[in-house]
């Protein structure tokens, strides 16, 4: 696999870890003094202490392309929707423990002429990885900035060779309730199934994603392989995927089947068209305590994809 | 005295209860981050909406309580659990209204008026307020009657309580259907208490009708 990694930053240029990691206590203990900076909400500092020793230099100045600040590697990795290991968001990062992502399969079929099971090192191999700062919409309003790793999906579809009777890519999430406590209970209809249109699967900003802040997956997050959809909600993103299948009809994806009022096929971020729940104009850029960040058209990547549905009623085809 | 000691001793159990998940949610929100999660409001949402419903269940369990074990002083228990129940149900909206609505009244409005669950929800936490506000001894003694037959409302606002949070889950019910179970258990406990009283009226007019003509 190669893996095409930035130049490394001279460390001349690198702030030392300590006054980097402090600096906002630094600036607030200045600010407001020791005693406000006692009273500020910790679960607020905490996280705009956001640089994690851990996570490689390269991140440390990292923006997307709207100049947003990532997420720490901590909030990406202990709070997230993956059901399979539990409903709750921490639950991911609890249950998760005794998943086991290697060695991985990933079975191909359907309409395409290199149908048959692959081992994960040969679907990766020829692809270049790269870094990709996306922000991650979730349905339930709430959204982070992600600094994703992987390639794009077109890269391997046109490996496989889909033919001209694939219309839609179906994937779906390995089944395996000893490993992961969450499918013991039919919350969902398990595997989890996810889907894209051809053309949707072929643009460039979907994403097959490998790792997170330049490094593996962790189980939590769909290790080994994961999609990445950033103009849909986060639930198109299906984790821990073992098939890939070119099909000719639209796939019936897992949330579409369990509340077809509340979830549809495309669920494009549309802050126009509301979840019958809540209104979706609005999301809560998480580290903010507030839900007062507007909601973009195709969560910002309107210019990219919007083309793709042109003529289409959005709010039919939610 | 011992009976005194026992209500003390329930009342010292309850406060430390009841004040046990805000205490949790302080600690994490001023000390411990872990506590809350990368979400602090949507954790503080849940757990101060749980706690409600949980207040609740305990509130409505007390009189079924006081016929089964037939002891009368845990009666003193329901009104501080109703309290806490509202306290509960006052910060969960206020959350909501100061995070989610972001102090917008027309946001919060459309909200109520366009999404059931919101409605419910806001329901239950409408109906509970003049029971706290009524809860004391001096508006019993003016009420009367009525204080009984508007205290019933407390009923209605569990109800609702329970139906805003199954409509909250998206797909795992397993809870809500639990504290649906518990409602159900709490209503025929009363329902068939109702039953008894009906017919142990019926029984004792004949016996009185007895007494009287014996009297004559």
């Amino acid at each position: 696999m190669v893996i095409r990694r930035p130049p490394d930053i001279p460390s001349s240029e690198i702030t030392p870890e300590g006054v980097y990691v402090n600096r906002r206590k630094f600036i607030a203990a200045a600010a407001i003094g020791a005693a406000g900076a006692a009273l500020a909400p910790r679960a607020l500092r905490a996280f705009e202490d956001d640089v994690d020793q851990e996570v490689p230099a390269r991140f440390r100045n990292m923006r997307s392309e709207l100049d947003e600040r990532l997420n720490s590697y901590r909030d990406v990795t202990t709070y997230n929707n993956f059901y399979e290991f539990g409903t709750d968001k921490d639950d991911p990062a609890k249950n998760s423990g005794d998943f086991n992502p290697r060695p991985w399969t990933v079975t191909v079929g359907g309409h395409c002429n290199r149908p048959g099971e692959y081992a994960l090192e040969d679907i990766l191999r020829p692809h270049t990885m790269e870094d990709r700062v996306y922000r991650l919409r979730c349905v339930e309003a709430w959204s982070m900035v992600i600094p994703w790793y992987g390639f794009p999906l077109a890269d391997l579809i046109r490996r496989l060779e889909p033919t001209s009777n694939a219309n839609f890519v179906m994937f779906r999430t390995v089944v395996r309730p000893q490993e992961m406590p969450g499918q013991r209970a039919r919350v969902l209809d398990w595997p989890y199934i996810e889907g894209l249109r051809m053309d949707e699967a072929m643009h460039p900003l979907t994403l097959m994603a490998t790792g997170v802040y330049g490094m593996d997956l962790p189980n939590q997050n769909g290790a080994p392989l994961r999609l990445i959809v950033p103009w849909k909600y986060g639930f198109k993103g299906i984790k821990s995927i073992d098939h890939i299948d070119f099909v000719e009809e639209m796939p019936d994806n897992t949330w579409k089947v369990s509340n077809s009022r509340e979830y549809g096929f495309y669920a494009n971020v549309n802050p126009n068209v509301d979840h019958p729940r809540w209104s979706q104009a609005r999301e809560r850029r998480l580290p903010s305590l507030f839900r007062n960040h507007e909601t973009l058209m195709f969560n910002g990547y309107g210019e990219q994809v919007a083309h793709l549905y042109s003529g289409m009623d959005l709010t039919r085809w939610y | 005295m011992n009976q005194k000691r026992a209500v003390l001793l329930l009342k010292v159990v309850l406060w430390l209860g009841a004040l046990a998940p805000a205490g949790f949610l302080l600690l994490g929100m001023f000390v411990y981050p872990d506590w809350v999660g990368a979400n602090p409001i949507e954790r503080l949402t849940h757990v101060t909406g749980m706690t409600t419903l949980i207040l609740l269940m305990l509130t409505l369990t007390v009189t079924p309580l006081r016929r089964v074990s037939g002891w009368n002083p845990v009666i003193r228990l329901r009104r501080p659990l109703g309290l806490f129940a509202f306290f509960y149900a006052l910060c969960h909206f206020s959350i909501w209204f100061v995070f989610d609505m972001v102090f917008n009244v027309t946001w919060m409005l459309e909200d109520i008026a366009e999404r059931p669950f919101i409605t419910v929800g806001f329901a239950a936490f409408v109906i509970l307020i003049p029971l706290a506000l009524t809860s004391t001894k001096g508006w019993i003694r003016r009420l009367g009657r009525r204080w009984t037959t508007l205290h019933r409302g407390v009923y209605v606002a569990a109800t609702l309580g329970v139906v805003h949070f199954y409509w909250f889950v998206k797909a795992d019910t397993r809870l809500p259907l639990v504290f649906i179970a518990i409602l159900a258990v709490l209503f025929g406990a009363r329902l068939q208490a109702a039953r008894q009283r009906r017919s142990g009226r019926r029984n004792k007019e004949p016996e009185a009708a007895t007494a009287a003509s014996g009297s004559r």
